[in-house]
């Protein structure tokens, strides 16, 4: 046990990557025996992340250095710096990768029947895999260059299958999505040139460490930061997310919104973990605030019109995004003064929290576009009608998340949005006035949506989905409800660690020694 | 001044690219936009590496003239070479993806016009 422990973090990365080339070779041998697999493997992932989990916020940081003998000795004998790569997992981290795996395993299992067999079913679970890959890569490494090559690998399997339909559209989407992709990509590229050039240094912690904050530091930080805020679709770079959304399967639009926050943890890390108090803390923690209020206020105003279901929710997914970076930007505003202790941390859980809570339902919601699509062949609201008569279960699910989005209790949305009214109000009024209104318009426009699919006399004569797709929907929306029950639980238990870990920039250093 | 002339071109060869991906309305051209923007990362990348006089990490096949008490200063650490292939593998996969995405528009538009392949949006 003791030994699974120690090499679970390698572990959880190689899984996934071994598994991802070896499913065309039980593709070509058994269909069916394919799809057990890629289930197995999923499940695995889930269990381990959560076993991992349950040790970090219990014993503390791991880290890994791979290729060692000892992998817990992450400077090698007669160095003064790490020279390997190291995997650094903290609270924040493992919290990024059960979002990560819960939403793969949802949208694997989901994509049991909505993926129709001969389109290539088993490079999709290839790909699939290769975005948990990226994704649990980008959460759990310690190493800049590595958190680059990890995000080019989430790219490239998310770009692929965005255009899985291959459609001309699709392919429009994906162009988009790659073209923004490579781009932020090669400025992170650029960001690790700059840092390589002055500290010899790879590792987060290390340059952390000898962090000088020059001018050149500060041209890495622009470029590292509108690099993410590009990639996790916040105003004013957003317009790649309703494009990409809308056309991608459903089961990989709820993986994309993952994805996205995966490049919102690498934001986060950069600015609180390798930059941290040396930061212009008011500037950067403002902007953040104001990337914020923009993507939540535009967002919401541009989802309201839409009339493809997609394309309204990718919308809402960017508004959301706004709370999440209005309470961490909030923290990072309050972070080295006393009021952080009081009310700066409390902003930063409501922005953390938020993440979770996102993925579940934005994910679930998701999901539930893609049934309807499935029966009805349409994303065009004005062409559905009725569905509640035969897709119970399917407007049950739907119904759950569009609450748990608009935040009303009991279910998650209201939790955590609730913990950022309350603690950004005491920076300013008018974040919160302004966090509530939006919510209100989400309201809206989900009663919209829900009145002109489910609602009016049954015009689709149509079936409730298959089994494996409700479940796939019913692993989300339970989630949803166990958050929104318990959320002291989980608050007190998953989130307060998370915010802490990302707060306290010292325990992150301290662990690599040196 | 001499030295500088590898940064010029580096501005120069991002300048270049962005100009392409912002402006020019051929997708084809797009990515040819990107592709120049990732030689010059590339070409800052080694840049940054290179060392005057410096030899290859290799210890059996040292250069004669070089004694073990001279090995700390000349061996270079050879960590931007490698991050330059890295990145010159990532940046094949994705331009063959790129191409690979402008057929398909190709085929079902009939143009590569970004002005005209904005079917999404309506």
């Amino acid at each position: 046990m003791n030994w699974f422990i120690t090499h679970s973090p390698a572990l959880l990365i190689l899984l996934p990557l071994l598994a991802a080339f070896l499913m065309p070779i039980i593709d070509k041998i058994n269909k069916k025996a394919r799809n057990i697999f890629a289930i197995l493997i999923f499940i695995i992932v889930e269990i381990l992340v959560i076993i991992l989990a349950f040790d970090i916020i219990k014993n503390g940081m791991h880290v890994y250095a791979i290729g060692e003998k000892n992998p817990l000795q992450t400077i090698p004998g007669q160095a003064a710096v790490p020279i390997r790569i190291v995997l650094q997992i903290d609270a924040m981290g493992i919290f990024m990768g059960i979002i990560s795996a819960t939403v793969c395993l949802a949208a694997s299992l989901y994509s049991l029947a909505y993926i129709e067999e001969g389109k290539g079913k088993g490079k999709f679970y290839t790909l699939l895999l290769l975005i948990l890959v990226g994704m649990l890569g980008m959460e759990f490494t310690g190493d800049i260059f590595n958190l680059f090559v990890f995000y080019e690998i989430l790219s490239i399997a998310s770009a692929a299958l965005i255009a899985y339909s291959r459609k001309g559209e699709a392919s429009e989407g994906a162009f988009k999505f790659l073209v923004i992709s490579s781009i932020s990509a090669l400025f992170i590229l650029f960001s690790i040139a700059l840092f390589y050039g002055q500290y010899d240094l790879l590792n987060i912690a290390a340059l952390a460490k000898n962090m000088k904050y020059t001018h050149l530091d500060k041209i890495a930080l622009a470029l590292l930061v509108s690099a993410f805020a590009m990639k996790c679709g916040s105003v004013p770079m957003h317009f790649w997310c309703p494009d990409a959304y809308s056309v991608a399967p459903s089961s990989i639009t709820a993986t994309l919104v993952a994805g996205s926050q995966a490049s919102l943890y690498a934001l986060f890390r950069v600015c609180f973990t390798l930059y941290g108090v040396k930061l212009d803390l008011q500037l950067i923690g403002g902007a953040l605030i104001i990337f914020g209020l923009l993507s939540m206020f535009v967002g919401v105003t541009m989802a309201i019109p839409q009339k493809d279901i997609k394309r309204l929710m990718a919308y809402h997914a960017i508004s959301q995004t706004g709370y999440m970076l209005l309470g961490v930007g909030a923290g990072l505003y309050l972070l080295g003064k006393p009021e952080f202790d009081s009310y700066g941390i409390r902003a930063m859980e409501g922005g953390i929290f938020h993440i979770i809570n996102h993925a579940m339902y934005k994910g679930l919601l998701f999901l539930t576009a893609g049934a309807i699509f499935y029966r009805l062949k349409t994303r065009n609201l004005n062409e559905m009608g009725g569905l509640a008569h035969r897709m119970k279960y399917t407007s049950i699910f739907f119904i759950i998340g569009a609450l748990a989005i608009a935040g009303v209790p009991p279910f998650n949305g209201f939790a955590s949005k609730l913990i950022i009214y309350e603690s950004v109000y005491k920076i300013s009024p008018i974040l919160s006035i302004i966090a509530m209104l939006v919510s209100i318009l989400t309201l809206a426009s989900f009663v919209k949506v829900f009145h002109s699919a489910f609602m009016g006399p049954k015009i689709h004569d149509v079936e409730e989905v298959p089994k494996s797709m409700l479940i796939g929907m019913g692993v989300l929306t339970f989630v949803i409800i166990f958050f929104g029950l318990f959320p002291g639980f989980i608050v007190n238990n998953l989130v307060h660690p998370a915010a802490t870990a990302l707060a306290e920039q010292a325990k992150y250093l301290q662990a690599i020694g040196g | 001044m001499i030295y500088n002339i590898p940064f010029f071109t580096v501005i120069a060869l991002i300048a270049i690219g962005m100009y392409a991906v912002i402006f020019k309305r051929n997708l084809v051209k797009i990515a040819i936009g990107i592709s120049i923007i990732e030689s010059g990362v590339n070409l800052f990348l080694i840049t940054l590496g290179y060392r005057e006089g410096g030899i290859a990490p290799i210890f059996t096949n040292l250069p004669p003239e070089i004694t073990p008490s001279d090995i700390p200063e000349k061996m270079v650490m050879p960590v931007p070479q490698a991050l330059t292939l890295t990145s010159i593998v990532i940046g094949v996969a994705v331009l063959a993806l790129i191409l690979a995405f402008i057929m398909r528009i190709y085929k079902e538009y009939g143009t590569l016009d970004a002005r005209e392949v904005r079917r999404l949006r309506e």
